[in-house]
């Protein structure tokens, strides 16, 4: 039961003049799941040692319930990081490697073998206990790091990527198990990932962070339709961005005068929505006339590029819908006016 | 070194017979004479066997025990020393890049560049001072010139290999900095701590000019009681001690042989030698 918070966190590793992490501040209320989003090399892993006590901020502060534990040794903050890499100890089984924790805190020899055996049960590796870590597979291997983190039931999980070498089965399951877990147990747990829909899925609010800023920190339905700014809406892939001037209700663009939704921001912006939003046919509002420049077939939909005056659009649209339009033909299109979001 | 050609394999048969009978051929004079009456020219063997010699080596009045039991302890007590310094040093060579590295690498090289009697002629006006000359403790102090590059090279190969994020993940876990080495450093270091050890004992045991020097001629080690047989013509004495002093460097050899196979970063350091 641990209220995690973030104050002006900045990391500068010596020799470099740029800050990893600038000034990141979050709230992480009690027992919720918080996901770090952002690119490889943003400052996820940089962040998550400063909250484990494995680096020391170069700026800024940590707190737990409103007191600072930067001055507290990693083994005594009550939070367990898992690793990108796993690091199973490579000299113990891998019952010993779960165990790990458990023995640090003195608990029993019989006490911690029963909850070694359980917990292999909960990652579904029963009977490779005996086994050495070099002797699984990367997958194996990272559920072996998560038991070997939540045996302890830590006050703040970290979780580094902990999905990446699963495969898509797997991924799915160790996912829900990791929520439901997390849940259960009340631990304040921040996961960081680059892939949005893990983030989305299993996160309570979402964190995006860009090149060692914070971009915005909302639920993950936000992300999709109010983004903060251009890079977030094209790293949740935002692929339409169109210069204009907004009234507020409408907006004027090289596309005509398209109606707004309410709380649309006024002045010089511009206007985004995403390719899936983008319809097909007559509507009540919005309607243009686009010609279809490219299409690509991806199966489940297709991709389409089309065109409108000097404008380019992406869209994404159901096969059978767009069977029928030829390459190079009109396509009558129309924006719903809750799918439009201004940036400034 | 999984799919070694027919070759290399022969190759490394033929290494290995030579090194045997390199090592081994000296010895076999030696043994003889520690049992021989008397052994003149055109005889291939002695015409008369005896044990006096063996007897003589092994008496108390021979003092042989007594050195045998010094060297040991000063062998011991400068590889303890070697490890106690080595390990963080190796590790401060091994992981971190930092101003001045290259300097600090030459400074521990050095030693093994510089003629040994130049070196102990430095050092004895310096332990004049502190008084450590004829003493023990100074003699052990000295042989850490040459036992530390060794030691200190043995484990920045180790650690140059190692991943200090383990420690990261154990003191993640709970583990207490001192917990932390025991479980996860230790084990990792380990086969450097024992092959940097091992080659720290045998340079140790091998000193002769440094005891000397240090040692005032009265902390008299194994090679130096040898000298002493040796130039005083009792063959069969020299024969005897000869195999005595000679006979941990074979044993310590055997062990290391499986460390010295090249499979892990243990010997890396000395490509730098
Ligand atoms: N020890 C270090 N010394 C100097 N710079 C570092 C160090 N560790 C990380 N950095 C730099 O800090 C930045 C952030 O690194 P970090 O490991 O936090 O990235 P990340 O978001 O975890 O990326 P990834 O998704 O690839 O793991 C990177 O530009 C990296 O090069
Ligand atoms: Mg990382």
């Amino acid at each position: 039961m641990t209220h995690v918070s973030l104050k002006d966190l900045t990391k500068v590793y010596p020799g470099s003049k740029v800050p990893s992490l600038d000034r990141l501040s979050l709230e992480i209320p009690t027992g919720e799941l918080t996901a770090l989003l952002g690119p490889s090399g943003c400052g996820k892993t940089t962040t998550m040692k400063m909250i484990a006590g494995l680096l020391t901020p170069t700026s800024g502060d940590v707190t737990f319930d409103d007191r600072s534990i930067l001055r507290e040794k990693p083994e005594h903050r009550g939070v367990v990081m898992v690793f990108q890499n796993y690091l199973l100890f490579p000299y113990m089984s891998v019952a010993d490697n779960i165990g790990f924790g458990l023995k640090m805190r003195k608990v029993d020899k019989a006490e911690i073998d029963r909850r070694v055996g359980e917990i292999l049960d909960l990652v579904k590796l029963p009977d490779l206990g005996k086994r050495r870590p070099s002797e699984l597979s990367g997958g194996q291997q990272q559920r072996v790091a998560l038991a070997r983190a939540l045996i302890v039931q830590p006050k703040v999980l970290l979780l580094d990527e902990p999905l990446s070498n699963l495969d898509a089965h797997l991924r799915f399951e160790m996912r829900d198990l990791i929520r439901s877990l997390q849940q259960e147990m009340g631990i304040t747990t921040i996961f960081v990932t680059h892939d949005q829909e893990e983030a989305v899925v299993l996160a309570d609010k979402v964190a995006l962070i860009l090149e060692g800023r914070l971009c915005q920190y909302d639920q993950a339905d936000v992300f999709y339709k109010r983004p903060a700014n251009e890079a977030v809406a094209r790293f949740f892939g935002g692929q339409n961005f169109i210069a204009g001037q907004s009234t507020g209700a409408a907006f004027d663009s090289p596309l005509g005068q398209l109606t707004l939704p309410q709380g649309a921001i006024a002045g010089k912006g511009t206007l985004t929505f995403r390719p899936e939003n983008v319809k097909i046919g007559e509507g009540q509002s919005n309607s243009l006339n686009a010609t279809l420049e490219d299409r690509i077939y991806l199966g489940t939909q297709t991709r389409l590029r089309l065109r409108v005056g000097d404008t380019m659009i992406e869209a994404i649209a159901n096969p059978d819908e767009v069977g029928g339009f030829d390459v190079g033909g009109p396509v009558p299109i129309h924006l719903p006016p809750q799918t439009l979001w201004v940036l400034q | 070194m999984h799919n070694d050609s027919p070759w290399l394999r022969a190759f490394r048969g033929l290494a290995g017979a030579v090194l045997i009978v390199w090592l081994v051929l000296p010895l076999v004079p030696l043994a003889i004479w520690s049992f021989a009456r008397g052994w003149f020219f055109p005889d291939i063997l002695p015409k008369q066997w005896t044990l006096s010699a063996w007897e003589y080596a092994l008496s108390e009045r021979a003092g042989v025990i007594d050195s045998l039991g010094l060297t040991i302890g000063i062998s011991l007590a400068a590889t303890a020393l070697s490890i106690l310094v080595g390990v963080p040093a190796g590790r401060a060579l091994g992981l971190y890049k930092f101003r001045g590295k290259e300097l600090v690498e030459l400074l521990i090289l050095a030693p093994t560049i510089v003629p040994g009697i130049a070196v102990a002629l430095g050092i004895h006006s310096v332990f004049i001072t502190l008084g450590l000359n004829n003493t023990v403790g100074g003699v052990v102090l000295v042989h850490l010139v040459p036992t530390l590059p060794y030691m200190v090279l043995v484990m920045s190969g180790i650690f140059a290999n190692y991943d200090p994020a383990f420690e990261s993940q154990a003191r993640s876990l709970g583990a207490s900095w001192l917990k932390t080495f025991w479980y996860v450093t230790f084990p990792a270091i380990l086969p450097g701590i024992i092959v940097g050890g091992l080659f720290a004992f045998l340079v140790s045991w091998s000193q002769y000019i440094l005891t000397l020097l240090i040692g005032g001629g009265r902390v008299v080690t194994l090679p130096l009681l040898l000298f002493n047989f040796a130039t005083s013509g009792r063959n069969d004495i020299t024969g005897a001690i000869g195999i005595v002093y000679i006979l941990p460097g074979i044993i310590i050899l055997i062990l290391t042989a499986r460390h010295l196979s090249g499979r892990n970063g243990a010997v890396g350091g000395f490509g730098r030698i």
